[in-house]
């Protein structure tokens, strides 16, 4: 097995394979990060409908509450085919990138959705008691009286959930999606030893996870003590 | 915009398979969630009480395996170790690789508990000598489970979740079987809808469950659903 793995590194690592790869990676990332970004819109949204009161969007209210509930309990790949043959059946012709990205999206908002919420509940109950008392509107306090305390508290575990997904967007290489996993696939196919192949693949995921997962850690430690620092 | 007519009607017949796939789904998580509750506590206790070297190799499949997803860990514990002469059928491979991908999640979670155990009582123990096994055993974990037992009934949920992926390689598990019924009825849209609220029922089920576990036998303070 080494011997075949020796011999066939030189043709592996060629240029075009390196440049394929690092794309493939790119669009790992990229599928992740677009993903978590307008996850953060759409959780928040979500959230703040749960935060409302009024007695008129109460239906609205119970379906946000309902779409939380629901897609963290649906597996990635289910969401994917289902996102995937939505768009197919309703006549879009829509890259699969797209497909892909909306089923993080739809993933990642309920999610972000509840560490968003977590984040707002954890500033204190006079915080938003004062502003009530100045006659904000609930946009207004969340805007200009919580937010500036709760990102703190939320940042973490979000770029958390980020780096997480990186991993799990493997699974959009069922699709089709030209992602790292489908990379390693296609070389695979090629013919280059599986062991060659996919050890390179994990090591690449390693690489792009770790620093990633790492820089969270330090946004965590580095947030999390200011918190109770003095003005 | 969406032209087309649900049929929910031509998937109710295969709704015995649909059964028995959640049937597996589970019958995989709870597999591999015991596996990688025992490499979970065995690693915990190597981070807390080895040696330097066995601290570092510990962390290093910790970080290696919570840094890289558990569908390429498969596809090389698949494809890659029938090139070294081992042979895995897809079920042994995907159990395999989510039990070790388990474990160095898990270690991760106890050994925060391990951390949270008190100086007092482990000095209790060594003075009525216990053996370091013992201590584990009788001391720490008792205490542990109590504080663990949410996050653990947490990953084990993300868990039952992350068994779709077993589909990929052709076990025919909840979502493998949706693929098939999907393959011969072509419903995709209501035989992948009704496989979500099936995950849906399962892990709801299983939260509530090990909430009535949790609150009662290791009074833990549970979050319902």
């Amino acid at each position: 097995m080494w011997r075949q793995i020796v011999q066939e590194a030189p043709s592996f690592f060629s240029y075009y394979n390196i440049v394929f790869v690092l794309q493939a990676a790119l669009t790992t990332v990229a599928l992740s990060a677009i993903g978590c970004i307008l996850g953060v819109a759409f959780g928040g949204l979500l959230t703040l409908l749960r935060l409302t009161r009024g007695r008129l969007i109460a239906p609205l209210r119970w379906v946000g509450i309902l779409y939380t509930e629901l897609f963290r309990r649906i597996p990635f790949l289910v969401t994917l085919m289902l996102v995937f043959f939505a768009i197919q059946l309703s006549g879009l012709d829509l890259p699969l990138f797209v497909v892909a990205a909306v089923s993080v999206t739809l993933i990642a908002s309920a999610f972000l959705a509840e560490i968003v919420r977590a984040g707002l509940e954890s500033v204190h109950r006079n915080q938003w008691d004062a502003a009530a008392a100045m006659n904000f509107g609930l946009l207004d306090t969340v805007r200009h009286v919580v937010l500036p305390q709760a990102w703190r508290i939320i940042l973490p575990p979000a770029f958390g959930f980020f780096v997480l997904f990186i991993k799990d967007t493997a699974l959009a290489s069922q699709i089709g999606v030209i992602e790292l996993t489908f990379a390693g696939k296609v070389l695979n196919n090629k013919g280059f030893s599986a062991v060659l192949v996919f050890g390179t693949i994990l090591v690449v995921y390693f690489l792009v996870s770790w620093p990633l997962a790492r820089l969270g850690a330090s946004l965590e430690t580095r947030l999390a003590p200011s918190r109770h620092r003095r003005p | 915009m969406l032209d087309y007519t649900f049929q929910y009607g031509q998937i109710w017949p295969h709704l015995p398979r649909l059964i028995s796939g959640a049937v597996l789904s589970l019958e995989l998580a709870v597999l591999s969630f015991c596996g990688g509750l025992v490499l979970g506590t065995a690693g915990a206790a190597l981070v807390t009480f080895g040696g330097t070297w066995t601290r570092r190799a510990v962390q290093a499949y910790v970080t290696f395996f919570t840094n890289t997803p558990q569908l390429v860990q498969i596809y090389f514990l698949y494809f890659a170790l029938p090139d070294m002469g081992i042979v895995l059928s897809s079920f042994a491979a995907v159990l395999l690789g989510m039990t070790l991908n388990a474990g160095a999640y898990l270690t991760e979670i106890q050994r925060a508990g391990f951390e949270s155990r008190r100086q007092s009582e482990m000095e209790a123990a060594e003075v009525l000598g216990f053996s370091r096994w013992q201590q584990i055993r009788f001391v720490i974990l008792p205490h542990v489970a109590r504080v663990l037992f949410p996050p653990l009934s947490n990953q084990f949920i993300l868990m039952t979740l992350g068994t779709s992926m077993a589909a990929v390689f052709g076990v025919e598990e909840l979502t493998g079987q949706a693929l098939n019924i999907n393959a011969t009825t072509f419903r995709s849209l209501e035989i992948f809808s009704v496989t979500a609220l099936f995950y849906v029922a399962v892990t709801l089920v299983a939260s509530a469950l090990l909430g009535l576990i949790g609150s009662t036998v290791f009074r833990a303070r549970m979050r319902w659903l």
